[in-house]
């Protein structure tokens, strides 16, 4: 499809992790960081380097790591834990409920290769079920930032906020969509473009891919609104409901299962507010496979083709 | 700052487990619901502890910084935690008789930040000694000089987390820590070694690089002993191994894996507490 709006590569938002832990280190001597070795691949590494006192590769464990961080925000201290997120979601879960979620500790937890566009790794690495799973926790934050410039911020955020927070990182180099001071706070939407036909509520790296369809859409005479709608939970209602109110139709689109992760969010925040159309782009109800990640976005239906042929189909239901 | 309390006799602390067992037996009747076996078995263990003169605690002010940590990570001996915590002034014994009730603070299992004197969320065995390495790290980040101990079962210990946590306080060498297996040989289905064994217990531990001890834990003044030992520090976390008997003190329960989980009737309960005094 005809493209002319240029969105170029910036870091992977695991780099902008480390780069925002290293900061972070210097002005707050309470913030420690864990890893399960993966501290390379989630970048934290970055951290390790410069602070190694503060700084703990506690081996593949990721249950431990979890109660380890427990302790440690009970005693003050402001946890950060990094593996990749099917690993420290999956295998931390009931240690997360226990020690994280239920006594509300400020543990901040960083699950690194969300998604399936981590590529070749396969399955067992590729993590869709993560924000599904940190969404349940009662009083998390959930949140999965599209470039460099939004983690960094999330990582700032998450050290301020007085709770267990989860940040979903990604492996690939990821498309700037915002400005360096990108406007950042947990459960405020970003508005990237306004539109009136639709809004296209979008996270990750499926933000980039909601500005080219958008692109595509207008060049048809259709205007989309595009939120980059961060933070899962809690959910910014009021964009959801101003865009359901004054667009009439949502398409969601993010990098995860079909069920528990954005698409649900959105559509129980629409059904109290104002019940229109919605339409989903997700990975759907199954496990990708190996491949390399545009491959494997195309195949799987993440892609702003997909987002176009969804916004056809809700304008058509609305 | 509150130090640990002044030790009392061998025969005081005797006489305060038999009345840490009697608020146990009657809260777990009153609710109606609870673990006699578990509590029973290491109340020798939290007695020392909380009256031994063994934790650095100060009841007026649960977070004080210095404390020393106590975890209960075998979170369905709870009773005997509340009775102590109680009985040593961190909220007042009425409340005991709430245990497991609506809008009470004495919540089935332990929780962290509802119930004063509660340092961790448990009742998911398996947890609280990854907690407590926690705690120990953030004492030598801060050069506070705290100590934490973990209470465990040696059921629990079949939980592969715990042996995450082994391996991890053996080579971090964190002195400052101290677990205690209230080995009381049941779990709920039946006998540890029937089901699963962890024999030799004490091998376990002393390959993943920490001090063993090993007390009978229902022999007081030896229990005390071997938790000032562990709280003096070395340069490796201590395990102490407490030989223990399951529903210890009520002649009915011990070695009866049937009190595990099951709350006397008011006939029992009336037998318990006349066989304790």
């Amino acid at each position: 499809m005809a493209q002319t709006l240029a969105l170029p590569l910036g870091r992977a938002t695991r780099e902008a992790y480390g780069d925002a832990l290293l900061v972070l280190g210097t002005v707050n001597p309470d913030v420690v960081v864990i890893d399960a070795d993966l501290a390379k691949s989630t970048f934290s590494w970055t951290f390790g380097k410069q602070f190694p006192d503060r700084f703990f590769n506690i081996g593949i464990q990721e249950a431990n790591m979890v109660g380890v961080a427990s302790g440690l925000a009970s005693s003050g201290k402001i946890p950060f834990i990094s593996s990749f997120a099917a690993f420290v979601l999956c295998k931390g879960f009931d240690q997360l409920r226990m020690g994280a979620a239920y006594p509300r500790l400020n543990v901040k937890v960083a699950g690194s290769h969300g998604g399936i566009s981590i590529g070749e790794d396969g399955v067992s690495q590729q993590s869709v079920e993560d924000v599904a799973l940190a969404c349940a926790l009662p009083g998390f934050v959930v949140c999965v930032p599209a470039d460099e410039h939004a983690m960094r911020a999330a990582v700032h955020a998450a050290a301020a906020h007085d709770g267990p927070v989860y940040l979903r990182l990604g492996r690939p180099k990821a498309p700037i969509v915002h400005e360096p001071a990108v406007p950042f706070a947990f459960g405020k939407a970003i508005q990237l473009r306004d539109g009136d036909a639709l809004t296209i509520v979008a996270n990750g790296l499926l933000v980039s891919e909601a500005l080219l369809a958008a692109e595509e859409l207008s060049a048809h005479g259709i205007e989309a609104r595009v939120l980059d709608m961060h933070t899962v939970k809690p959910l910014d209602r009021e964009a959801i409901a101003r865009a359901a109110r004054e667009t009439e139709a949502l398409v969601v689109a993010e990098e995860h299962l079909h069920h528990g992760g954005l698409g649900s969010a959105v559509a129980q925040a629409a059904s109290l507010a104002a019940p229109v159309p919605i339409e989903y782009v997700d990975l759907g109800d199954q496990y990708a496979e190996s491949g390399k990640p545009g491959d494997l976005m195309k195949k799987y239906g993440m892609t702003a083709a997909a987002i176009v042929a969804a916004a056809q189909r809700v304008i058509a239901r609305r | 700052m509150t130090a640990a309390p002044a030790a009392v006799s061998v025969a005081e602390l005797e006489e305060i487990a038999r009345t840490l067992r009697c608020h146990v037996l009657r809260m777990i009747a009153a609710a109606n619901s609870g673990h006699p076996g578990g509590s029973l078995s290491a109340t020798e263990i939290v007695c020392a502890l909380y009256f031994g003169g063994v934790l650095r605690h100060d009841p007026a002010q649960p977070l004080w910084p210095d404390r020393d940590r106590f975890i209960l990570s075998k979170g369905h001996g709870v009773p005997v935690l509340y009775a102590a915590l109680a009985e040593r002034g961190y909220f007042d014994v009425e409340e005991l008789w709430t245990l497991r009730q609506i809008d009470s603070r004495m919540q089935g299992h332990p929780v962290q930040g509802v119930t004063p004197g509660i340092e961790a969320s448990t009742g998911s065995l398996g947890q609280g000694l990854s907690i407590g390495i926690g705690h120990a790290l953030a004492a030598r980040l801060d050069g506070r000089d705290y100590h934490t101990f973990v209470l465990m079962g040696d059921g629990e210990c079949q939980e592969g987390q715990v042996w995450e946590a082994a391996m991890t306080a053996g080579n971090y060498r964190l002195g400052s820590l101290t677990a205690i297996v209230d080995a009381n040989k049941f779990q709920l289905d039946g006998p540890v070694d029937a089901i699963n064994s962890l024999a030799p217990l004490d091998a376990k531990f002393a390959a993943f690089g920490w001090r063993v001890i090993e007390v009978d834990g229902h022999d007081i003044a030896a229990v005390v002993d071997a938790l000032q030992q562990a709280r003096a520090g070395t340069d490796a976390p201590t395990c102490i191994i407490a030989h223990t008997v399951k529903g210890k003190g009520v002649s009915f329960m011990e070695h009866n894996n049937e009190f595990h989980g099951k709350a006397p009737t008011a006939e029992q309960l009336a037998a318990a507490l006349e066989s304790l005094s």
